[in-house]
């Protein structure tokens, strides 16, 4: 009896709080716009029968977003920038994760620290500080333009360029952790054992301390790609009006064009994307968390 | 191993300078005499005032902060019971689907969550205001909650609190006198990753609040797409060093706590 | 020496492979090796015994090349070893822990370091394959270290690092990881593959069965320094030192004076109103030096009677142990000594005479003990 309510309550809340809204979004994908509230198309009435209901949807968004090119080309740049600022974070968190593992002892919980301390900081105020460094006028290209290396300034707020930057900071924690942890994690008899076996040091980082935590490097990628592919809220403060990136498609759909069963499908058509690394993500997990028994 | 070589020494400098160096320009020109924010016109802290009183910004400051204790305390409740269901409660029917509705909004895309469930309280007829904020945070945030919680509960030795009900408890006793004061850890480091996920939340709160109700982050975003301004630097500011504390005091307890429990082992040897 | 008998340490005309020549290695403050002079031959099977933190460890890490010497100079086959990266030595290494790669198979594990020497490849797989057989690991080739036991890891280990066919292996407490069964068969199997292969082994332990019982020469080490070097027999029946003693095997300590009579023969005053005990020495004694007698148990016998013997004393039954093949009694002397004896259980138990509380009779031969200075 107690174990039904101990189940019953948490399942109830997410059936109701996240299952249903989905079907929700999957069936206005499937309506009209209407100019009415809510505006869309049609709505369910007893009166008429479910049958009469069902009949009313249609495919007809799906379509739309196909042939209207503003749709595919703004998921592929999606693609594309968290392809890229994913590698990009890979390039920068390795090596920060690498040396806190081959860091003393006594260091590692501060550098640990020093790592979370920006995830628990606000989101929005760490993607709003590099525009104060990237802008016009900024800090970045006053001290450019300061050393000569420069003379007229860059422009980089509101480029891809920007989202890139923005990416790779806010996410890098994401990165670090996972890398840092399957680094930890190794024996460090096990490189002692390459060198002693003929490696060089660059020989055996690549033969054994690479491929030994290439598991944290995949769980860390994944934990950048995927919220990078829904992003919204760099790519609408750090970039500008040619950076296309679904998320903001999809709220500008919402909010600007009111057109929520385009908005819906675009979500569905997102979360049909996201479903393929997402299940991938969880293999690998699995597989670590197999192995380590 | 002791000794960093020059390559490791390098990459921890500039990772932690590309870490650190934006927020501290944040937080230097937060103090800055003029309004033209990338020019240094002299100390000044004119702009916490201005903060203090713009009472729009105050509001919103309330609001946030009453969403967010309420939903990460309802977000821990649940949570526990579902991390305790997953680790504990073996088969039953929808096992799956419970724990893929655990999992999914982990990596859901925050302008999903938000509009579905913006689709959902407009069906229901739900007035957009703090309860559907909370609503929608305590929904995301209770998985973060049960995963921290659960991979600690996965490491618990049962045989604990097998001894519980072999020595009279009730399950539910078992569950209050044993398991809980053991995860209590795990279960306030959850509480504060729902509270610090709601002080953060622009999108979902954007999708599910109401003119009624405006969150801190909402009023930030707002601000900051007409460009930088000091008062937000110096609202940043605020938030920055309050988390540092926070983050901070709470790793020193837990080294206080580790390093306690060290000498008492020692003490117990030698007492021995 | 006779014709067949392997003893290059008593040759004065032998080179040896390894010479350590007063090498300290400090770690900051702490000396981990002090001023040690060291010499083991080619072909030797050396062990080096002691508890942990005598240097043991830190002595093989300098010979494979992982920590270098603060001092002195370490030789390997007549050339100086410092500075020689771990990776350019002849010198390989079975790890404690095995560090098995475990992203690698069985038969990748073994052919890493050959493949670092870029060797042909039909040569590496010949000797890959010799190797599997040598350790009997031919049906596991395929496997990951962790779908093997840990027996076969242990095999893994060992023909990875007997791979590249080095001058010098060392095994860094090989055995320490199995049970007690497996590690018997075991060490047996390892003095076979050293005899087979004729490389020279130097053994880290802590277990003083395991260094008895596959060495050639027991190094006994304490605080950064070798007490005593010299093959089981000799450490075992003649200990140099209280340390040595006591550390190999079960011994009886009894401190007294020492007073000469006759040729390397000594009468001992140890305690009030017994009459002196007898012991032979070759190392000489001045009168009235106080000396420790040490006895092993199995050369105290135990008697209801006074037997005929150099040294008798008159104890209690305090205690048995039967251990099943033999049995420990702990007698107390009336000076409240604890002496140990064992007798060999030929007969079954019921039959036996000697219980608790018995007064008993304990003695030995002059020859039986050793004597040691403080």
């Amino acid at each position: 009896m107690r174990r039904w309510v101990l189940i019953a309550v948490p399942y109830l809340w997410l059936l109701a709080l996240f299952l249903v809204p989905f079907v929700i979004v999957f069936k206005i994908s499937l309506s009209d716009v209407a100019l009415a509230r809510p505006p869309y198309i049609p709505q369910f009435s007893w009166d008429d029968g479910i049958w009469a209901f069902l009949r009313e949807l249609d495919f007809e968004n799906y379509i739309f977003l196909t042939t209207d090119s503003l749709y595919w080309k703004a998921y592929l740049s999606s693609l594309k920038i968290a392809v890229f600022s994913t590698f990009l974070t890979l390039l920068v968190g390795y090596p920060i994760a690498y040396g806190m593992a081959r860091a003393p002892e006594e260091w590692r919980p501060t550098l640990m620290m020093l790592v979370i301390l920006p995830f628990w900081t606000s989101f929005l105020i760490r993607v709003y500080s590099w525009m104060g460094i990237l802008s016009q006028e900024g800090y970045l290209n006053q001290i450019l333009m300061w050393t000569g290396i420069i003379s007229t300034p860059l422009t980089i707020l509101n480029t891809n360029t920007a989202v890139y930057v923005g990416i790779v900071y806010t996410y890098l924690p994401f990165m670090i952790l996972p890398i840092y942890a399957a680094l930890d994690r190794l024996d460090g008899s096990l490189i002692e054992a390459a060198e002693d076996l003929g490696c060089s040091r660059f020989q055996a980082f690549w033969l054994v301390t690479f491929p030994l935590s290439r598991n944290g490097v995949i769980a860390g990628s994944f934990l950048v790609f995927i919220p990078a592919l829904g992003e919204f809220v760099i790519p609408s403060i750090l970039g500008g009006s040619k950076t296309l990136m679904i998320g903001k498609v999809l709220w500008e759909e919402f909010f600007s064009n009111r057109d929520w069963p385009v908005a819906s499908a675009v979500a569905v058509v997102l979360l049909l994307i996201l479903v393929v690394p997402i299940v991938l993500f969880q293999r690998n997990q699995q597989r670590q968390a197999e192995a380590e028994q | 191993m002791t000794r960093l070589s020059w390559f490791n020494t390098v990459s921890l400098t500039l990772g932690f300078a590309f870490l650190y160096i934006p927020m501290i320009i944040l937080i230097i020109y937060s103090f800055n005499e003029s309004r033209l924010v990338t020019v240094w016109a002299g100390f000044s802290t004119k702009w916490y005032g201005e903060l203090i009183r713009n009472e729009a910004m105050l509001d919103a400051a309330w609001v946030t902060l009453r969403v967010a204790v309420m939903s990460s305390t309802i977000a821990t409740v649940l949570g526990t019971m579902a991390a305790y269901v997953l680790v504990r409660e073996g088969r039953f029917f929808g096992r799956t689907l419970f724990s893929g509705m655990i999992y999914a909004p982990l990596v859901m895309p925050e302008v999903i969550t938000g509009l579905s469930l913006l689709l959902l309280f407009i069906g229901l007829g739900l007035d957009r205001g703090i309860l559907t904020i909370v609503l929608a945070h305590t929904t995301f945030s209770m998985c973060f909650v049960s995963v921290v919680v659960s991979s600690r509960l996965v490491t618990f030795d049962r045989s604990l609190e097998e001894a519980a009900l072999d020595l009279g408890c009730s399950p539910f006793e078992a569950f209050r006198l044993v398991t809980l004061p053991i995860i209590a850890p795990a279960v306030i480091s959850g509480w504060l990753l729902a509270f610090t996920l709601s002080l953060d939340d622009l999108v979902i709160a954007s999708f599910t609040s109401g003119p009624s109700a405006t969150t801190l982050p909402i009023k930030i975003f707002s601000a900051v797409r007409l460009g930088v301004s000091p008062e937000i630097n110096a609202l940043s500011t605020i938030m920055i060093a309050i988390v540092t504390v926070g983050v901070i005091t709470a790793s020193l307890v837990s080294k206080r706590n580790a390093l306690r429990r060290q000498k008492d082992e020692q003490a117990a040897v030698q007492n021995a | 020496m006779g014709q067949n008998v392997f003893a290059p340490w008593t040759d004065p005309a032998a080179e040896p492979l390894i010479r350590f020549q007063n090498v300290t290695k400090r770690f900051g403050s702490f000396v981990a090796i002090d001023d040690l002079t060291l010499d083991i031959y080619e072909q030797e099977f050396f062990a080096l015994l002691g508890p942990s933190g005598c240097g043991k460890t830190t002595l093989m890490r300098m010979l494979a090349g992982f920590e270098n010497a603060s001092e002195g100079r370490i030789e390997l086959a007549g050339q100086d070893i410092d500075g020689i990266p771990p990776n350019k030595r002849a010198v390989n290494m079975m790890f404690q822990s095995y560090a098995l790669f475990p992203h690698l198979s069985v038969w990748d594990n073994i052919a890493f370091g050959l493949r670092r020497d870029r060797m042909a490849k039909a040569e590496i797989d010949a000797r890959v394959d010799e190797m599997l057989k040598l350790t009997r690991l031919e049906s596991f080739a395929r496997r990951k270290p962790h779908q093997i036991s840990g027996g076969q890891r242990q095999r893994v280990a060992l023909a990875r690092s007997l791979a590249k066919a080095p001058k010098l292996l060392l095994l860094d407490e090989p055995l320490g990881a199995l049970d007690k069964k497996l590690r018997q068969e075991t060490q047996f199997e390892l003095m076979d593959i050293q005899e087979k292969t004729g490389t020279t082994f130097v053994i880290v332990t802590h277990d003083q069965e395991e260094a008895m019982t596959v060495a050639s020469r027991v190094a006994v080490m304490d605080h950064g320094r070798i007490i005593q070097v010299a093959t089981p027999e000799e450490i075992y029946e003649g200990p140099n030192s209280v340390y040595v003693a006591d550390f190999i095997g079960d011994v009886n300590l009894i401190e007294g004076r020492a007073t000469a009579s006759g040729e390397d023969g000594y009468s001992i005053e140890w305690a009030a109103g017994q009459p002196p005990l007898s012991a032979q020495s070759k190392r000489p004694f001045t009168d009235a030096q106080r000396c420790h007698l040490a006895v092993r148990p199995e050369k105290v016998a135990i008697s209801h009677d006074r037997p005929e013997a150099d040294n008798a004393v008159e104890g209690r039954v305090l205690d048995i142990a039967y251990l099943g093949n033999i049995s420990t009694y702990h007698v107390e002397l009336p000076s409240g000594l604890v002496i140990k004896a064992q007798a060999a259980n030929t007969r079954r138990i019921a039959r036996r005479d000697i219980t608790w509380e018995d007064t008993v009779w304990l003695s030995w031969s002059a020859s039986a003990a050793v004597m040691l200075a403080d």
